[in-house]
C-alpha cells in the first residue's frame, strides 16, 4: 500500500492555485488486454474524454481529466494492452515506446500506472517487473481485486509492494473503491525524481525470460495463498456449453440472429422517426420560404444530409450495446474461438468473424467495429472486404431490379427466381471478399506471422457503466469525425443535380440538364458495355451517396412523383424503351446493375468512417478505386457474357 | 518421469495435467509463447478443441488461452501421472 498520510490531504490547494503553480501531471495507464484498464480509466475520467489516433497509425489514443481529491487535474492517457515490452504489433509498439523512452516524449506520462489482474498474478507480473526495472514512478493498480478475494486468492498486499518496491493498490473500477488511495499514491511517487533506466527490448533472451519467470514464481510463493479459483471453475462451466463442439455453433448463429433482428427490425423504429423528422422539417423548410436555390440547399442538401448522418445512429447504439456486451462478458473472445479456423483460410483470424457478420446489416458500425482486432494489417484487410457484404441498403435496389426484371418468375417451377438472384448476390460477394482478402493478405497487407495467442478472459457481468462508455463514446466519435464528411459529399451530390438551374420546367427536365445528367450522358459511352444508359448514370452518380438512393432518383428520372411507393415506379421502369424501341430494363441489365451495386463502395459514410479508422484517406481512397474497379468488370461480364451465352 | 509420457501439447489428452518441458521452433514464436507464461515447469492442460479441430483451449497459470495447432506443436511436455 501507498505510504499515504493525513498530511497529503492536508495540502490541499484550490483547484486554480494547483493548476497555475504546477504543470499538471500525465499518468499512463498500462498492463495486458483484459486486466481492467479501460475499466480503470473509465472510473478514473468519467465522461470526461477524448479519442484519438496517434499520428500516421491507426492506433487509438484515449485520453482523460482525472481530478485528484484536492480537484488537481491529472491527465490520464489509456495505453494499447500489452504482454511485454518485446512489442508484435504497432499497438504493442506504441504502448512499449511510451513506456520505454518516456522522457523524451513531448507527451511523456510523469507517472505510469500499472494495472493488474489480481486473479492472474503470475502473467500479468512478468510485464510489471519489467516496466519497474525500467525505474520510472509506478503505482500498481491490483484490479479486479473483488474477484480474487471471492476466489480465495489471500493476496499479502504490503509484502508485494515491500518487494516490488513500488506501491500497490487494490482497486475495484467498477465500484470506484481503491481510487482516493491510487490519487494519493501517484501523487507520492511524482514528487520522487528517480534515474530511469533504459534496456534494450530488442534484445529480451530466453534465460532472461525463465529467470522472470522463477522469480515471479518465488516472489507469488510469498505472497499469494490461494484456493481453488471458483470464477474459473464457473467459467469452465460456461464453456462447457459455450464452446462445445456442437452447442457453440449454434448458440454462436443464435447470438449473431439476434443482433440482426435487433438491427433490421428495432433500429427500423428509430430510423423512421429520424427519417420522418428530417423530411417533414424539408417539407417545412419549402412550405415557409420562398422557392430558390437558399430553400432548395436548405431543403435537399443540409437536411437530407444531416438527416442521411443521424440516420445510423441507431444503428451505431445498438450495434455497439451488443459490441461492449461481447467485449465485456467475454464472449466475444470465444466467438473467435470458435471461427477461427474458418476464418484462416482466407488469412486472417477468428477476431475478424463478427464485424464481418455485422457488415450485412451494414458495414459503417461494422468496420468501427474492427477495433477489436489487435493487428493493424489484419484489422485493414477486414475493412476492406467489410463492403462486400451485402447490407441493409442493398436491399432496396434488389428488390428494384427483380420486382422490375424477373417479376414472378419462377426456377424449377416453384422456387421464386427473385430469392435465388438475391441469394446469388450475398454470394457473390463472400465470394468475392474471400479472394480479396487472400490476395490482399499475400501482397500489400502480407505481414510476418505472429502467433495466435488469444486470452480467453473469465466470464463475468458487464459493467452498465464500460457499456455505457463505448456507446456514447462511439456514437460521438461517428457524429464528430464521420458527419463533416457526409454532408460535404450530400451537398455536393444535391449541387451535380440542383445546378445550372432550368426554371419553370419539371424536376425531371431539372434533372436531366443539370451536371448530374450532363455527366450520365458523358458517362453513357462508358457504361453502355454494361448494358446502362445515362439515366442508370445519374442513378449511379446519386447512389454515391448511399445505394438506396438510386431508387428515388430514378423516380425523378423516370418522372413517377413518389419512388417509395414502388408500384409506379416499377411500371415506368417496365414500359422504358431504348431508342430502338427494344424493353429498356431487361432481365440481364437488372442483374448487371445488382452485380454493380454488390462490387462498387457507393457509400460516402463507408467511405468517411475508413477515412477515420485508418486515419488517412489512403486507405478509403485505395478502397473506392478497387471496388470500381472490379464493380465494372463484374458488371462487364455478366452483361457481356449472358449476351454471348444468347440471354438478353 | 517416464520418457513414454512425452508429447506436444498437440497430441495431449483433453482433461489431462501435464508439465512444459521446452517450447521449440521459430524465435520470436517460442518468445512469445513463453512470455505468455508458457515457460518450463509450467502446468497446462488442453481443456478441448474448436469444431472444426483447431484452435485448442487451454489451461496454464491461472488464465486461459486459445492457441492454434501449428503453436501447439512447438510445446513439448510430460504428461503428469493422476
Amino acid at each position: 500500500m501507498s505510504a499515504s498520510t493525513p498530511t497529503d490531504l492536508a495540502t490541499d490547494m484550490p483547484a486554480l492555485q494547483a493548476q497555475s503553480l504546477s504543470p499538471s501531471l500525465t499518468v499512463a495507464i498500462a498492463g495486458n488486454p483484459n486486466a481492467g484498464k479501460t475499466s480503470l480509466f473509465n472510473a478514473l475520467t468519467g465522461l470526461r474524454q477524448k479519442i484519438g489516433n496517434y499520428p500516421g497509425v491507426t492506433v487509438e489514443t484515449k485520453s482523460g481529466v482525472w481530478y485528484l481529491d484536492d480537484r488537481s487535474p491529472v491527465t490520464v492517457v489509456d495505453l494499447p494492452g500489452l504482454y511485454s515490452l518485446n512489442a508484435t504489433s504497432i499497438d504493442e509498439q506504441i504502448a512499449c515506446d511510451t513506456l520505454v523512452q518516456q522522457g523524451d516524449l513531448p507527451n511523456a506520462p510523469d507517472v505510469i500506472i500499472l494495472a493488474i489482474d489480481a486473479t492472474n498474478l503470475s502473467r500479468n507480473l512478468y510485464l510489471a517487473t519489467q516496466v519497474i526495472e525500467l525505474g520510472p514512478p509506478t503505482v500498481i493498480a491490483l484490479t479486479m481485486f473483488d474477484l480474487a478475494l471471492r476466489d480465495g486468492l489471500e493476496i499479502n498486499v504490503p509484502q508485494l509492494s515491500k518487494e516490488l518496491g513500488v506501491p500497490v493498490v487494490p482497486v475495484v473500477a467498477r465500484r470506484q473503491t481503491g481510487i482516493h488511495a491510487l490519487g494519493l499514491a501517484v501523487r507520492n511517487v511524482a514528487r520522487a525524481d528517480v534515474p530511469r533506466k533504459t534496456i534494450d527490448t530488442s534484445m529480451i533472451r530466453k534465460d532472461q525470460l525463465l529467470n522472470r519467470y522463477q522469480r515471479i514464481d518465488s516472489l507469488l510463493s510469498r505472497v499469494l495463498t490461494r484456493k481453488k479459483s471458483e470464477s474459473l471453475c464457473r467459467t469452465e462451466r460456461i464453456d462447457a456449453v459455450l464452446t462445445h463442439r456442437i452447442l457453440g455453433p449454434l448458440i454462436l448463429l443464435a447470438v449473431i440472429l439476434f443482433v440482426f433482428q435487433m438491427i433490421f427490425s428495432w433500429a427500423n423504429l428509430p430510423m423512421n422517426l429520424i427519417d420522418g423528422a428530417f423530411s417533414w422539417l424539408s417539407h417545412l423548410v419549402r412550405a415557409t420560404l420562398p422557392p430558390g436555390v437558399f430553400t432548395d440547399l436548405l431543403a435537399d442538401g443540409v437536411i437530407a444530409g444531416v438527416g442521411g448522418v443521424l440516420v445510423f445512429l441507431p444503428q451505431i447504439l445498438l450495434l455497439f450495446l451488443f459490441i461492449a456486451l461481447l467485449e465485456e462478458s467475454g464472449y466475444m473472445a470465444r466467438a473467435a474461438f470458435l471461427m477461427d479456423r474458418l476464418m484462416r483460410s482466407v488469412g486472417l483470424d477468428g477476431k475478424a468473424f463478427l464485424p464481418l457478420v455485422m457488415s450485412f446489416a451494414c458495414a459503417v458500425p461494422a468496420i468501427m467495429a474492427t477495433r477489436t482486432i489487435q493487428t493493424t494489417k489484419d484489422r485493414i484487410t477486414t475493412i476492406m472486404i467489410a463492403p462486400f457484404m451485402s447490407c441493409s441498403a442493398r436491399l432496396p435496389v434488389y428488390t428494384l431490379m427483380i420486382a422490375t426484371c424477373f417479376a414472378n418468375q419462377k426456377t424449377l417451377g416453384f422456387i421464386s427466381t427473385g430469392a435465388l438472384i438475391i441469394l446469388a448476390m450475398y454470394l457473390l460477394g463472400i465470394a468475392t471478399a474471400v479472394v480479396v482478402a487472400w490476395l490482399l493478405k499475400h501482397s500489400i497487407l502480407k505481414a510476418a506471422s505472429t502467433p495466435f495467442v488469444m486470452e480467453l478472459p473469465i466470464y463475468r457481468i458487464p459493467s452498465v457503466s464500460n457499456v455505457f462508455h463505448t456507446m456514447i463514446s462511439r456514437a460521438g466519435l461517428f457524429l464528430k469525425r464521420a458527419s463533416t464528411v457526409i454532408l460535404a459529399a450530400s451537398i455536393v451530390l444535391w449541387a451535380l443535380a440542383a445546378f445550372p438551374r432550368t426554371t419553370g420546367t419539371s424536376a425531371t427536365e431539372q434533372v436531366s440538364n443539370s451536371y448530374a445528367g450532363r455527366a450520365g450522358r458523358l458517362m453513357e459511352p462508358i457504361i453502355k458495355p454494361l448494358g446502362f444508359d445515362w439515366q442508370i448514370g445519374i442513378g449511379l452518380i446519386s447512389s454515391f451517396a448511399a445505394r438506396e438512393t438510386i431508387v428515388s432518383t430514378l423516380g425523378v428520372v423516370y418522372n413517377v412523383g413518389d419512388a417509395e411507393q414502388s408500384g409506379s415506379l416499377v411500371k415506368a421502369m417496365t414500359n422504358a424503351k431504348r431508342s430502338d424501341g427494344t424493353p429498356m430494363w431487361t432481365p440481364l441489365v437488372g442483374l448487371s446493375l445488382m452485380v454493380f451495386f454488390v462490387l462498387a463502395c457507393q457509400c460516402m459514410s463507408t467511405l468517411a468512417v475508413v477515412r477515420r479508422e485508418t486515419n488517412s484517406w489512403r486507405w478509403p481512397l485505395f478502397m473506392v478505386s478497387y471496388m470500381l474497379v472490379l464493380a465494372y468488370v463484374g458488371s462487364l461480364v455478366t452483361f457481356q457474357g449472358g449476351r454471348l451465352l444468347g440471354f438478353s | 518421469m517416464n520418457k513414454t509420457n512425452h508429447s506436444t501439447l498437440s497430441a495431449l489428452p483433453h482433461g489431462r495435467w501435464a508439465t512444459v518441458l521446452n517450447v521449440l521452433g521459430p524465435g520470436f514464436i517460442a518468445l512469445r509463447l513463453m512470455e505468455m507464461g508458457l515457460v518450463p515447469g509450467a502446468s497446462i492442460s488442453v481443456v478441448r478443441t474448436a469444431p472444426l479441430g483447431d484452435p485448442l483451449q487451454i489451461k496454464v497459470r491461472d488464465y486461459q488461452l486459445a492457441l492454434r495447432r501449428t503453436e501447439a506443436e512447438m510445446i513439448n511436455v510430460s504428461l503428469d501421472s493422476d
